[in-house]
């Protein structure tokens, strides 16, 4: 993070939990796909400019709970979310709230990279285009390097922005959708198993991209890796069969959890 | 014996080897089945295709063979003034002894003999036997139909018993060899292997046979129509050369040409579309209860003979769009006169457009539907509307794709004929008017070959001529169109 000094950085890391603002709100969360229930009222609240792990075995609701934090959920025929979700205090799911500009200000990241088949440049302006951020092309060409520069691939991309994305690694693909998801400026930044496509190096610079971008952003991230999870978040809420088990901060979470289940599936004992 | 018989026979021989080398395998493998290489089955369909692949061929050969042969032995032992006489006439001599042939055996003993004392009027007997003869019956002939029946006979009984004896002898070969690590089940996959080789050359094998006749037809063609003449000429009029006239007509191929193109554009310009939209629908925004009813509906479309679109074309469209442009003109000008004819480029055009909606549509699904859900997600995820996704990201992924549907689609525009026939009529005529009749080069070669004709003058063989054209206008399009596809699917993988 080069444009934010040191000093501003471990202001937001050191403040305690308990104080740092509120930025979405998640009570009585339950989410059904057709008659199936995936979700069992689930409450849990995301803080600003903090990073927030969602562990738990495979198909306990992570993703789900993810989607419905910016209404991805609504492009799954049959699916239905109930409860209150709100964002800076707002309802996400009120009628009067327009789903296209909640998820400019909710991005997302998905588990596989998913670049446009076009150009570099053209994958990260799209976003800044279709919300009309932009006007000028110099205006385009610094949102672009922005974006590039804060998901860390300015420097392997700067000489090949017209060239297609889709010719990038894994971990260069990935970053791309990182900084696409940035382009926007969005609040809260949703990541599904970022990483989980990628090699461990690749997996290190998202990581540490991550850990960059919290300073601006507020982040939830899905992982299976409890050591990522451990790594990046600060706060880490363990899911099963579609209940929220425990959240916690992480370094407690980690170490002495409150719950036996979550003890357990730290340990490996299941899941 | 009948080919039937034998193939029964054969059919039985193979599935007695079937059972035999089956069960020879399990008792070989002592009860247990696992110390087999193969299971029982493969070594059964081993020796069945022994038995029964082997005899079959030769049996085909056989049956292709033996005729000719035959006929070379009859014709051989024709008098010397008939083998002295036109091909032609020999020809149809050949055929009455084959008929002739065909209708002794169903006479009784005493009309035997008295046929070949000749006491009896051989044509009239075998017309009482429902045989009936083209000519008055030489004496030779009848000579000659015996020679044959008897060849053909002999013929049959070395055939029966080289099949028998192949057939057994493939079973037997085939039963000898069965042992616990023989690899029956690779043979046998073997053998499947080349039968899909065999068919997959059929299949190519025709399409090159089909271009060199066309070919070769093409060249006769040529020898007497200079090439530059065809392709550049730009009058139609191929006069019969029956009517009188010494001239062997024009064969300007631009008029068609043009024609086809034309019509192929307005009909593209129709399907395009409201086939590309149809498609949007169906892909994006349609729900699963919708899309199950619409599309199967739309494919409908697709199964109605086109000689059907021709009728509606010549009814309704065509009259509709006269009497439309009579009151158009009436309300503009106060002269009620009609400036679309009832046939014309539009008709057709459109017409054709119509029949080409369901290809185009569900082509152009397909390919949308390809796209990969992950990118509709990522362009959501990003605060994209739906139609904003489908213009910017979903679109431009499958159009490559869809330009590859288009010209497929294209490609069978070109070859479209019942509908222009009725829709736009048979004029072949240059001009840039689409409310006036225009003609095609599909159309053209069926005016040219129908009726009673002999394939030596221009007039007939310039069917081939356009033919091959229009084969290679349509294969090139397909072909840039696989390329294309090919291309895009690349893209994903
Ligand atoms: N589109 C869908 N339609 C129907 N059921 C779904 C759908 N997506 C998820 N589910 C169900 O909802 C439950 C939770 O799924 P979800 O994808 O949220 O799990 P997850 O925790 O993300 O699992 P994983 O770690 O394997 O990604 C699962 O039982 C799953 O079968
Ligand atoms: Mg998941």
């Amino acid at each position: 993070m080069n444009m934010l000094s040191e000093v501003a950085v471990e202001k937001v890391l050191e403040k305690p939990m308990n104080i740092i603002p509120l930025k979405m709100v998640g009570k009585d969360v339950s989410v059904y796909y057709g008659d199936k229930r995936a979700l069992y009222d689930v409450n849990l609240d995301v803080r600003e400019n903090t990073v927030t792990a969602l562990i738990g075995p495979s198909g306990c609701g992570k993703s789900t709970f993810l989607r419905s934090l910016n209404r991805m959920n609504d492009t799954i025929e049959g699916c239905k979310v109930t409860g209150r979700i709100a964002l800076d205090g707002d309802d996400i799911y009120d009628a009067s709230i327009d789903v296209v500009e909640l998820r400019a200000r909710v991005g997302m990241v998905f588990q596989k990279p998913n670049p446009f088949p076009k150009s570099i440049y053209e994958n990260i302006a799209y976003g800044p285009k279709i919300h009309g951020l932009a006007r000028s092309k110099a205006d385009f060409d610094q949102i672009v390097e922005a974006s590039l520069q804060r998901a860390g691939l300015w420097n392997e991309v700067k000489d090949r922005l017209h060239e297609g994305g889709t010719g990038l690694s894994g971990g260069q693909q990935q970053r791309l959708c990182i900084a696409r998801a940035i382009a926007v400026s969005p609040e809260v930044i949703l990541m599904d198993e970022p990483c989980s496509a990628l090699d461990p190096i690749a997996t290190a610079k998202v990581e540490e991209l991550i850990h960059e971008l919290r300073a601006n952003y507020t982040i939830v991230i899905v992982t299976h890796s409890m050591q990522q999870a451990a790594r990046v978040s600060q706060r880490t809420a363990m899911f099963h069969l579609g209940h929220l088990v425990e959240e916690n901060d992480t370094d407690k979470m980690f170490t002495n959890p409150d719950d036996q289940r979550t003890q357990d599936y730290i340990m490996g004992r299941f899941g | 014996m009948s080919t039937s018989l034998i193939l029964i026979i054969l059919l039985i021989v193979g599935a007695g080897a079937y059972g035999l080398a089956a069960s020879r395998a399990v008792r070989m493998s002592g009860g247990k089945l696992s110390a087999l290489h193969s299971r029982p089955g493969y070594y059964g369909a081993y020796a069945a295709i022994w038995a029964i692949l082997p005899a079959a061929l030769v049996l085909a050969v056989w049956l292709v063979a033996s005729p000719m042969i035959v006929e070379r032995t009859v014709r051989g032992g024709f008098p010397d003034d008939v083998k002295s006489m036109p091909v032609a006439e020999q020809n149809l001599a050949y055929g009455m002894i084959n008929a002739i042939a065909r209708g002794l055996p169903m006479l009784s003993a005493e009309d035997t003999a008295a046929l070949s004392s000749g006491s009896v009027d051989v044509r009239a007997k075998l017309a009482e036997k429902g045989v009936p003869l083209a000519g008055d019956v030489q004496p030779y002939m009848l000579e000659a139909a015996r020679t044959l029946n008897a060849e053909t006979g002999t013929s049959r009984l070395a055939m029966t018993a080289v099949v028998a004896l192949l057939a057994l002898g493939g079973a037997a070969i085939a039963l000898r060899s069965v042992a616990p690590r023989f690899r029956a089940r690779n043979r046998v996959e073997r053998v499947i292997l080349w039968a899909l080789v065999a068919a997959s050359s059929i299949a190519i094998l025709t399409t090159v046979g089909i271009v060199l006749s066309m070919l070769t037809e093409a060249a006769h063609f040529f020898r007497e129509i200079p090439p530059l003449e065809f392709f550049f000429g730009t009058v139609w009029d191929p006069r019969f050369a029956g009517a009188g006239s010494t001239s062997a007509g024009q064969f300007g191929l631009i008029p068609l040409l043009a024609g086809t193109l034309y019509i192929g554009f307005v009909a593209m310009l129709v399907a395009v579309p409201v086939g590309l939209f149809a498609a949007i629908y169906m892909a994006e925004y349609a729900s699963p209860k919708v899309r199950s009813l619409a599309k199967p509906l739309l494919e409908v479309l697709a199964g109605i003979p086109t000689i059907v679109y021709g009728f509606f074309a010549l009814i309704t469209v065509g009259p509709f769009l006269r009497d439309l442009s009579m009151q158009v003109n009436g309300l503009l000008t106060g002269n009620y006169v009609n400036f679309i004819q009832a046939q014309s480029v539009l008709t057709a055009g459109i017409v054709m457009g119509i029949m080409l909606i369901p290809y185009v549509s569900s082509l152009s699904d397909d390919i949308i539907t390809a796209v990969p859900k992950a990118l509709r997600d990522g362009s959501l995820g990003l605060g994209a509307t739906r139609s904003e996704t489908i213009k910017k990201v979903v679109l431009p992924a499958a159009l490559p794709g869809i330009v590859g549907a288009l010209l497929m689609t294209a490609s069978r525009a070109i070859g479209e004929t019942m509908i222009v026939v009725l829709a736009a009529g048979v004029a072949a005529r240059m001009q840039i008017n689409p409310f006036e009749p225009m003609t095609t080069v599909t159309v053209k070669i069926v005016a040219q070959l129908t009726g009673d004709l002999e394939f030596t003058s221009p007039q007939t063989l310039v069917a081939f001529a356009l033919g091959i054209t229009l084969f290679a206008i349509t294969l090139c399009l397909n072909i840039y169109a696989l390329y294309i596809v090919r291309k895009y699917r690349e893209q994903y993988e």
